[in-house]
């Protein structure tokens, strides 16, 4: 069974290589390599989480060496891979969801001459994030981590003739790489704390260390995981990332890349929980975050970067959940699968909305679609219930127990926190319930595009609207399943470790308040944009509502702090190479240039002035010698 | 009579020979007063041989005149041939390294 694990990655992998090797030949069949690979990892993933099934909770635990990497001295880095309870769950969500997402992109990007390309780069993916999840230690994990960089790069900019996704894409890769920098940085300390990087020896280690090293490395962590999960300060790329081909979006800008920064940490429960300032930091850009995105979700008038906005919240419910410490692991995990099935499906319902409305984004001109998808409709629906947390649905299960654990915290921070969980709850109900009534209900809105084509909205083919279904499926039941004699809770305890914390508050009012919260944000949308019909031209808006379109002004920020800053920074930089450095280096040769002048006109050519100065050597000579005598 | 007189009138020979040579144009004027610092020299190797009462001093002072004669050999011609190239015995006229 150990041998297998290597399969998962290398299924991928080979597809990936035949895919953007193969050439034009391969045109014809390409996607349907792509996705039986795809299929065949799902398949490999199945077949060890059963055997993981059959065994005790202490022998789940599988490993695999495949070779040393780089032998040398003191230095040990190897590819082994760990499959564990942890691992497992991503694995299957993976590829469980990336292969939904393969048969959906048939469909999709059947009229893309470039498919087989496409899904040559979505295997890459896979292998990818796979590597990342399964690797046994942090370096492995790098490669994994730059690997999915790479593939969200090229597809964010898949469409590289638009000017825009080209920008997006170096975007995404560019800020990425400030996450990137963090993770290289937490690996060195690590090396040089533990000498070692592998998840075991660092974790028993871990409790060894002084606090602060921990805390480095525990905020250096962060920062990658800033950078890959989008939380504040290194948001500002997931809303330009939604240029890509839908798909990308809802397989890794909703549903898995974007979530390693979650899994990052969770995998490194032991060094956070040594190092509660760091934990403290992370709860705080979880919570920061988690309203950001809710706020920028509420102001978007773009379908894709709506629900983008609601990525980042959701994710900043993760890291919020995360950052609790053992309260929250377990149900940071959670949310992030039921979150990967009704965020996957709500990207793809938007999917499908765009293929019916040649490929209009903007929701301002939708309106009144369900009776012409009626299957989007549903699928979407379902997806947008499990999403606000309706009771019974997959959310509702996954982000009531964030919000308890959040003021299970205890103390001040508790309240504060599960306060604002609570008011992302009603936003989220409320930049929900908008995306859907501006799409599906009130009246049409079409308009033709520049062209002239007026839009004909359908149904779009099967291959596209199973994986709909299917994930929908997931939406509804996976929070119910899992939570149901706290079977997902007993799953992954070995691994991250649990406690119930002291809730201040009895879980019921707990969820009394968020149905409170969820029912205050819907009838909120319904006033505001149910009742009353949605303009076609937006509003100007508060000066919030402004902001909020502008992402908050963080690229205005980033623009002014960063661009400018860096501007001014290598400017003076310039001004103290040209002045300072130059400068000594010119004057010194400007004042050789003008002794030497000097010295030139002692050569006149004159026979008597040189005896002049042969005569006063002389004499300077012998004086100094019957100086030297006297003395 | 005391030796170092001679001395004295050798420091004045060289002074005043010196002082021809730093101050006079003519190449032959020049050229007499370094015979006349030459010869103060020698003035004064052979008193110092005489002070000592040994023979190094006077072996010196013909060297000394070996020298000045070759010297003057050159020296003399060299004038000669400045006076042809440029019309004048003047050391400072004689300042370029081409005509």
């Amino acid at each position: 069974m150990d041998n297998l694990i290597a399969l998962l990655v290398a299924a991928p992998l080979l597809g990936a290589a035949v895919l953007l090797c193969g050439g034009r030949r391969l045109d014809a069949v390409g996607h349907w390599i792509g996705t039986a690979l795809a299929a065949s990892s799902f398949v490999i993933g199945v077949v060890l989480f059963a055997d993981m099934l059959g065994k005790n909770a202490e022998h789940r635990t599988l490993t695999q060496f495949l070779y040393s990497w780089i032998p040398v001295g003191g230095f040990q880095a190897d590819v082994a891979f760990q499959l564990d309870q942890l691992s497992m769950t991503f694995v299957l969500l993976i590829t469980g969801v990336g292969s939904l997402i393969h048969v959906y992109s048939i469909g999709y990007m059947e009229h893309d001459e470039r498919r087989r390309r496409f899904f040559g780069y979505l295997n890459l993916f896979l292998a990818a994030m796979l590597l990342l999840v399964l690797a046994d230690n942090y370096l492995l994990l790098y490669v994994g981590w730059e690997g999915v960089g790479l593939a969200s790069y090229l597809l964010i900019g898949f469409w590289q003739h638009k000017p825009s996704a080209a920008t997006a894409a170096k975007k995404a890769f560019l800020v990425n790489r400030v996450g990137d920098m963090g993770l290289s940085i937490a690996i060195m300390l690590m090396f040089t704390t533990f000498g070692t990087f592998t998840f075991g020896p660092v974790f028993e280690a871990a409790g060894g260390a002084s606090e602060g090293k921990l805390t480095a490395i525990a905020l250096m962590l962060l920062l990658a995981a800033c950078g890959k999960s989008a939380q504040v300060p290194l948001q500002s790329w997931l809303g330009d990332a939604m240029e890509g081909p839908t798909p990308v979006s809802a397989l890794i800008h909703a549903a898995t890349m974007v979530t390693a920064g979650v899994y990052l940490i969770v995998r490194s429960a032991d060094i956070f929980n040594a190092a509660p300032d760091a934990q403290l930091v992370v709860t705080v850009v979880g919570a920061v975050t988690l309203l950001f995105g809710a706020i920028v979700g509420c102001a978007k008038d773009d379908i894709k970067k709506a629900l983008a906005g609601s990525t980042m919240s959701q994710i900043g419910y993760m890291i919020l959940a995360a950052g609790l410490g053992p309260i929250g692991y377990v149900f940071a995990i959670m949310h992030l699968v039921t979150h990967g099935f009704f965020k996957a499906g709500l990207f793809l319902g938007a999917g499908s909305v765009m293929h019916g409305m040649n490929d209009e984004v903007d929701m301002r001109k939708y309106g009144g679609l369900r009776t012409y998808m009626p299957i989007t409709f549903v699928t979407f629906g379902l997806g947008y219930l499990a999403i606000i947390g309706f009771p019974g649905l997959s959310g509702f299960f996954s982000k009531d127990k964030i919000i308890e654990a959040a003021f299970a915290k205890g103390g001040t921070e508790g309240w504060i926190l599960g306060g604002v969980a609570l008011l992302g709850a009603a936003i989220t109900a409320f930049y929900m319930t908008r995306v859907m009534l501006m799409t599906f209900f009130g009246e049409k809105r079409w308009q033709p595009d520049e062209n002239g084509h007026e839009p004909h909205p359908h149904e779009s083919p099967k291959v596209m609207t199973i994986p709909m279904i299917v994930l929908a499926f997931g939406s509804v039941f996976a929070g119910g399943f899992f939570s149901i004699g706290d079977r997902f809770l007993n799953w992954l305890e070995p691994v991250t470790g649990h406690s119930h914390g002291n809730p201040p508050v009895s879980a019921l009012t707990v969820t009394l308040s968020t149905m409170v919260v969820l029912v205050i944000g819907v009838a909120a949308a319904y006033a505001q944009y149910g009742r009353r019909p949605v303009p076609v031209v937006a509003p100007r808006g508060s000066l919030l509502t402004r902001a909020a379109r502008r992402d908050l002004l963080q690229d205005d920020f980033n623009h002014v702090v960063l661009v400018r800053g860096g501007e001014h920074l290598t400017r003076s930089l310039v001004y103290v190479d040209h002045t300072l450095v130059d400068g000594v280096v010119n004057g010194t040769a400007a004042s050789m240039g003008g002794l030497s002048g000097r010295l030139r006109k002692l050569q006149n050519g004159y026979a008597r002035s040189y005896a002049v100065s042969m005569f006063g050597g002389a004499a300077i000579l012998i004086a100094a010698t019957l100086l030297m005598r006297a003395v | 009579m005391n030796p170092v007189n001679y001395l004295y009138l050798a420091a004045l020979l060289f002074t005043i020979g010196a002082t021809g040579v730093l101050i006079r144009r003519n190449a032959i004027v020049v050229f007499m007063c370094v015979e006349l610092m030459l010869n103060a020299c020698n003035l004064a190797f052979v008193t110092f041989s005489r002070m000592h009462g040994n023979l190094d001093g006077q072996v010196i002072a013909f060297f000394t005149m070996v020298v000045a004669a070759a010297e003057v050999v050159v020296g003399l011609a060299i004038i000669v041939s400045l006076f042809r190239s440029r019309h004048s015995a003047s050391v400072d006229d004689a300042s370029l390294m081409k005509l």
